[in-house]
This record gives C-alpha cells, structure tokens and sequence, in this order.
C-alpha cells in the first residue's frame, strides 16, 4: 500500500511509535478496572554449580502467566554453544530471543575464527545488550561453560551487572535453593554429589515457591561434553487421566441424512510410463 | 578494529564527556515553509513532541552514532587523526552506493565495513523492511530525497 506521507524507508529495529498510545490506553482501562495482558513470567528456580570437572545447570519447569500455570514442561536451560548453556529466569520471551542471539553471535564467531567461544565473550555480550536496554529485557541469566581457560558460572542482570561466582541460584525461588547451596557446598565436588546438590536446591526451590514447580531439569558440561537430562526429576504430584474421556460412536443422535454426489467429468487423461528396470 | 565491532565501546565515554553528540529531538517535523505541515504530518501536539514516550527511544535513535564517534575518538586517541579519516571516508563513499529510495538497497559495502554483516541484532528480526506493510509513494520519496519537495 503506497502511502503518500511516508518519506523514508522505515527504521529496522524497535519501533515506539504506539508507545504513547499505550500509556493512554492504559489510564483509560485502569478506570475501567481492565488491565492490559501480561507477559509470561518464568517465575523460576534455577541454580548452577561449578565442581571438580565442569559445571552443573538446573532447572524447573514451570512458566506461570499471573496466577496460572502456563507451561508445565518449559525448557529454561538454553544452548549458547557446544560447550556453554544457560539457564533464564525472568520473562520467557526475553530470555529465549536474547540467548537466541547470543548463540548466533556466537557461531557467526566461531565460524569466523575457528576457535571454540569463551564463556567471558558470552558474558560480555549478554551485558551488552541488556545494558544496552537499560532492563526493559527482563532476563535473568545464568550462564555456565567450559573452555580452555576452565569451568565459569556467570550471573548477568537485567540491567546489565555481571558476576563471576562458584554457585548461584536466581529467580523467584532463590532464596530457599541459595539455603541449600550456602550450606552444602564444597570446592571441587565430585559429579554425584553436585548433581545432588542442584537437584536438592532446586527442589527446595520448587517447595518453597509458587511459581516454580513440575519437573526438575539438569545440564551436565565437561570439557568433553554435555549431558542434557531432561527430566532429571518428576514431581511427585503429577497427575493421572482417571478415566476414559473419548466419546463412544453413537452418543451423539443422527437427525437428518443428505447426500450430494459431485458430479465430476474426465477432462484430460496423461499416462506416464514409470521405468521400473 | 574486530575487537571493536562485537563489543561495545564503553571506556571510550570518559573522552567524550566534554563534546556530547547534539540529540535531534522531536521537535516539530517542519514542512518547506518553516511550519508545521498539518497536511502531511497530521495535527502536532506540544506534550507528544517535548518528552519521549518511552524511555528508551532517544537513546535508541542516537545509539549507532554515539557508538561510532566513541569508536573514532578512541581510535584517534590510539593511531593519530590518519586512521578515523581514512575509515570515515570510507564509510561516506559506501553509504552513496544506493539504489532509488523506495527501492530495498542491500548496504553490502556499508556492512561490510563497519562489521554488521557478522552479527546478529534486534535490527536484524524486529522490523524487516523486506516485509514493511506500508511503503511511499515513489514519486513523492524520490521527489524528497532529492529534496524539491
């Protein structure tokens, strides 16, 4: 559709033009007792650990919309690289489409230079762009990895800050699954114990908070690989279908019956030989 | 200049602390008369042209600007006046490699250049030109760009 005001080829990127408008339309609906629809929230558990030989990422499963849950099988741990992942709490959207570019910065790198990426280059770039948004992203991140500089766990905020730290727990249940790490974690664990430990810390997370919950999720990365379990956990609160809930054929009465046969002509007929040698 | 293109310049402010780049506000859109131009710009309203409505939108509109005289300005710092010359020639002799203005140009030399053909942004998904619903009239655009409208 050509229109004769527009002078220029519109601007890529984010577009305020119905920003105005929305802050209007919010005073008005706030009177009529109306709000507008919410994003969904992760509101999450998640937590990681650093051990002997890599780093431990958990997560739970739950995505809550208000007071409903949305999602009972939400993948929060994200893959950035071959040897770096990342667990996002916050709202969904955010988190997914950030670490998607993330990941796309990163193998565009890769490729580039041949080298694996570092989890510090993630960071850095993550920051970047959430500062950058100055926290309109909503996306809390942890991001764990390998590389050849040894195992990371880093913590980046919505607005920007990061932190390099041993273990880590974010989102609405961090409290009770930062309990559990404060008081039971060790340097240099063994992988038993550490899956252990983030599947306890999450767990508490989960008791604790009602918006996580469902099914417990762990991301093993070493330096040879990464051992993706998902679910590591089922809750123990699942349901199960108590009946039958098809229709058996007849419950629905028939009233009337009306055939119409198509009345369809021959107009052109092509055979095609098939070689079958 | 790689280093540069993935990550932000963010130490490069301190030098620029005493020359801000002058924000082009909203002021109102003047037509050829000096004017506010109802016809084509629709009704102004002073409240919508002094603040932004979203707290991003003048960082955003200024953002690539600011990041490029932060870049230059370090590099003029570290290599001498030679090296941003050279690039900001560069860059004004790929920016004239267009097509006619309501026509899609690819900017290849442009991205090439300045490192955007490596990376993936926000400018990238949201907004595709390719995919806009509304375009210009091209008379109307040509007659703009060409600025005897």
């Amino acid at each position: 559709m050509a229109l004769s005001h527009v002078f220029e080829t519109p601007v890529s990127g984010f577009n305020f033009e119905n920003s105005t408008r929305n802050i209007l339309l919010e005073n008005v609906l706030d009177e009529g007792k109306t709000k507008a629809p919410k994003p969904l929230k992760t509101g999450t558990t998640i937590a990681g650990v650093v051990y002997k030989n890599g780093v431990v990422l958990g997560a739970d499963t739950r995505a809550t919309s208000s007071e409903v849950v949305a999602d009972k099988t939400c993948a929060k741990i994200h893959y950035i690289a071959p040897n770096i992942y990342c667990c996002g709490a916050g709202t969904a959207a955010d988190t997914e489409k950030t670490t998607d570019l993330l990941s796309s910065n990163l193998t565009i790198f890769s490729m580039n230079s041949g080298r694996n990426p570092r989890v510090v280059m993630a960071a850095n770039i993550l920051q970047d762009i959430l500062f950058r948004y100055r926290g309109m992203i909503g996306a809390n991140l942890i991001l764990g990895g390998v590389d050849c500089t040894g195992n990371h766990l880093y913590r980046v905020g919505p607005f920007g800050s990061m932190d390099k730290v041993p273990y880590l727990a974010m989102g609405s249940g961090d409290l009770a699954a930062m309990g559990i790490l404060e008081d039971r974690f060790k340097v240099n664990m063994e992988v038993e114990e550490a899956k252990t430990l983030v599947c306890d810390a999450i767990h508490a997370g989960i008791m604790t908070d009602l918006g996580s919950g469902n099914n417990i999720d762990l991301c093993i990365i070493t330096r040879r690989g990464v051992d993706y379990i998902r679910p590591y956990q089922e809750s123990e609160y699942k349901q199960r279908r108590q009946e039958k809930y098809k229709y058996k054929p007849g419950t629905t009465p028939v009233l009337t019956e009306n055939i119409v046969p198509l009345e369809l002509e021959l107009v052109h007929e092509m055979v095609q030989t098939m070689e079958t040698a | 200049m790689d280093c540069i293109l993935f990550l932000q310049n963010t130490r490069g402010l301190r030098s620029q602390l005493k020359d801000s780049v002058p924000v082009a506000g909203l002021c109102p859109q003047a037509g050829p008369y000096g004017i506010q131009d109802t016809l084509r710009m629709g009704f102004s309203s002073v409240k919508n042209e002094l603040l932004p409505s979203h707290p991003l939108e003048l960082s955003e509109k200024n953002f690539q600007l600011n990041q490029d005289k932060m870049n230059f300005s370090t590099l003029r710092n570290i290599q001498g006046l030679h090296a941003p010359l050279k690039l900001q020639m560069e860059y004004r002799a790929a920016k004239q490699i267009q097509r006619l203005p309501f026509l899609p140009s690819s900017n290849l030399a442009l991205d090439t250049l300045k490192g955007t053909d490596e990376s993936i942004g926000f400018e990238d998904i949201l907004n595709d030109t390719a995919q806009c619903e509304v375009t210009g009239e091209p008379h109307i655009m040509t007659e703009y760009k060409l600025g005897l409208l």
